[in-house]
């Protein structure tokens, strides 16, 4: 026993002299959903910071950027679990995640207790995160739910002629969002979406069948806002149960991380439009060097980035940009850090973002379709692209919140 | 009292329904079809629970990596099902494959431990969670999908009216055949389990073992074989559910908590140790699930979680439990 303990210090204490060696390396904290429904899009997440890694071959400044990750379930206490372990035992000063919408308000609640460390969301897309209640070292670079719905509640009223639609979403702050984001214009043109057609079902459900017995028959289109592993078991059993409305997907629902799921492929859902931050055959240079860069960096990865790789690498490349342009100094708390990456402006694949007073990015959204690829997978086609859409959709700040905040019955939309 | 619900059910399942029934509590489509979801769903509930019940009643070890066996046999009936493009051949490996993990496990695990009940539940978390992680990292985050034979592929028109068109056409309810066939295999192997138990030699021994491991073993009995036997069937059970359940819905992590959770609750609402228990449980679940994500699917959760408390406070060793 003795013994042992002997060789446990020893060993210690050699880890310890070891990373003496690598005084030059900075601790960044990625945190992402390795586990439960979601698991596939964190993993897609990771790839995204990986990415933004090489480009700056590891090292910002001189100094070797350490990635340290911490997994989470898609529940708001497990995130702030996680990034409390990267920010209190292994001492990260920059964090980059979550992937989720509620798990971006809890960690951003978590922020305001940690004024020294700077947060950078990761894909998390929920309206309130930088909306209200903001936190001063939360940075948002990557658009969020309701920008992604830019276009989409105009394009299906007036070029598929929907007048009235039902809701399938998932129970958490993002598909409110994206309901909200969606519904707003839609019915603000004249569409309804009656509340007892819109069904929000616990994160992580995966029989649909009775929700799907349950749908109305008088409605022109279902509009899907569901992620990962629920989108491709809905999708499925929609399928299976001989379905056969028109659907409209939510961004995340119409993304590789489902379309480029393994088993069968859904062919009935070629034409679905649907809008977010990305769109898979956009032919601008940027965003096909960025495919064919994740394309071969990660093989086994999906046919095509997910927009969960998207926004990790979009934040993950303002980070480590803001932290060259101060020499990769944070001894005064990291200040000047968020001084800079508040003003900072930069190219991504998909287009010039920068941040609004809030700390929420503005940047283009894609309207898109899905069609079949060219190697039989599915992908999205552009339609078009809303440039530089904010938060607040165009309107002034005070005007934008007497809409309310997002929620299962906004807009009401009767 | 139990006539008058059943002819009460059977009125709502086969008459078309009057105006003043649609008006209260919706079409007769949804009721019909969330019927048969819970139903079907209660079959699959079963095939995972059986197992866990039958090694708990055994050997009073609450297995709580019966879940990692569950999406383990997905897993495996998906690479062998895709590879030899063979629905079936990856069911009947599923099975074979998890029926020897499972004795395998009982021989080199769990018989170290015998009667240390909460080493054993501390060993069974740790391998769910290494296997969970293994499992990750052998097949990813992303969610699989089996494509079922095409036999079993479609939907099919069962022989009851949704509603009569003013036409005088009457619109029959179409059902997914597959959850037929999921409902058919658990009532199969509730079947097969029954006559294993209760008319076999084997059966007798599992369930003297049940009420007496001691006496078993004085009798000259060699109640380690049986344990192995017990726990092989268990997991097998397990791992076909895994298939099964993962066409219908999908295998993807996370699922092993899911079905764990599942298959605990239904234990306990049916009874520790008892087959019929797990029946009645997970028929109740089952239906508690469904019902409750088609008519009220913010809180349908809640329903599951009440049964269980009502249960626990009316009747602790669960319906059939002893």
């Amino acid at each position: 026993m003795k013994y042992s303990n002997l060789l446990m210090g020893a060993s210690l204490a050699a880890l310890m002299s070891a990373s003496g060696v690598y005084a030059e390396s900075l601790k960044v904290g990625a945190v992402a959903t390795l586990e439960g429904a979601f698991a596939a899009l964190g993993e897609d997440g990771l790839r995204g910071i990986q990415l933004a890694l090489n480009e700056f071959d590891g090292e910002v400044a001189g100094y070797t950027i350490e990635l340290i990750s911490g997994s989470t379930d898609a529940s708001p206490d497990s995130a702030v679990r996680a990034v409390r372990k990267l920010v209190e035992q292994d001492g990260a000063q920059i964090v980059i995640g979550p992937l989720s919408g509620s798990e971006g308000i809890a960690i951003r609640d978590y922020s305001k207790t940690q004024p020294e460390v700077t947060f950078l969301n990761g894909a998390s897309a929920a309206q309130d995160t930088t909306l209200r209640e903001t936190s001063d070292n939360f940075f948002r670079f990557s658009t969020e739910g309701a920008q992604w719905m830019a276009g989409l509640g105009e394009y299906v009223y007036t070029e598929k002629g929907y007048r009235t639609v039902a809701v399938v979403a998932e129970d958490y702050s993002f598909p409110y969002t994206q309901v909200f984001g969606f519904l707003e214009p839609f019915c603000r043109m004249g569409g309804t979406s009656p509340q007892d057609a819109r069904f929000y079902v616990p994160l992580g459900n995966k029989d649909y069948s009775s929700v799907i017995a349950a749908l109305p028959d008088e409605v022109d289109a279902i509009y899907v806002a569901l992620g990962g592993a629920d989108a491709v078991n809905f999708l499925s059993q929609y399928e299976q149960s001989g379905g056969d409305l028109p659907l409209i997907g939510g961004s995340i629902t119409m993304d590789q991380s489902v379309l480029g799921s393994k088993g069968s492929q859904r062919d009935y859902i070629i034409g679905t439009p649907a809008a977010g931050p990305i769109s898979d055959t956009w032919d601008d240079p940027r965003w096909q060097a960025f495919v064919t860069d994740y394309q071969e960096t990660f093989p086994d990865g999906f046919p095509s980035p997910s927009l969960f790789a998207h926004g990790y690498y979009i934040n993950a490349k303002a980070a480590f940009l803001a932290l060259e342009e101060v020499s990769g100094d944070l001894s005064d708390g990291g200040a000047a850090y968020r001084e800079v990456l508040a003003k900072l402006s930069f190219e991504t694949p998909t287009g010039m973002v920068h941040l609004d007073e809030r700390h929420q990015a503005v940047g283009d959204i894609f309207l898109t379709e899905v069609v079949e690829g060219p190697n039989g997978g599915l992908l999205n086609k552009t339609i078009s692209v809303t440039p530089q859409v904010t938060q607040t959709l165009g309107l002034g700040y005070e005007e934008f919140l007497a809409y309310g905040p997002v929620s299962r019955e906004n807009p009401v939309c009767e | 009292m139990a006539l008058v619900a059943a002819a009460i059910l059977l009125w709502l399942v086969f008459a078309v329904w009057p105006d003043w029934l649609i008006d209260a509590i919706g079409r007769k489509k949804t009721f019909v079809t969330t019927l048969f979801n819970g139903l079907t769903l209660a079959g699959l509930y079963f095939l995972v629970a059986s197992g866990f019940t039958l090694i708990f009643g055994l050997m009073r070890n609450v297995n709580l990596a019966h879940g990692s066996l569950y999406l383990l046999g997905g897993y495996i009936g998906y690479e062998v099902s895709t590879r030899s493009g063979s629905w079936i051949l990856g069911v009947v490996v599923a099975f074979v494959a998890l029926a020897v993990i499972g004795a395998v496990l009982q021989v080199v695990v769990f018989r170290r431990m015998q009667g240390d009940d909460l080493r054993q539940t501390l060993v069974t978390i740790g391998i769910s969670i290494i296997a969970a992680d293994l499992m990750l990292a052998a097949w990813g985050g992303t969610t699989y999908q089996f494509t079922p034979p095409d036999a079993l592929f479609g939907a099919v028109e069962l022989p009851i009216i949704s509603v009569v068109k003013a036409s005088g056409a009457m619109v029959m309810i179409k059902y997914p055949f597959y959850r037929l066939f999921v409902l058919g295999i658990a009532i199969v192997v509730g079947v097969g389990l029954w006559i294993l138990l209760n008319r076999t030699r084997i059966g007798m021994m599992i369930r003297a073992g049940v009420d007496d491991r001691e006496m078993l073993a004085a009798t000259g009995v060699n109640v380690d074989l049986v344990f192995v036997l017990v726990f092989a069937i268990g997991a097998g059970l397990a791992g076909l559910a895994g298939v099964i359940g993962g066409t219908a819905l999908s295998i993807a992590p996370g699922e092993d908590v899911r079905y764990l959770l599942a298959s605990l609750v239904v234990v306990i609402v049916g009874g520790m140790g008892s087959i019929s228990g797990a029946a009645i449980g997970a028929l109740l679940i089952g239906l508690a699930e469904q019902f409750g994500l088609a008519y009220f699917p913010t809180y349908g959760v809640v329903l599951t979680f009440l049964i269980m408390i009502v249960v626990l406070a009316v009747r602790p060793q669960g319906i059939m439990g002893k």
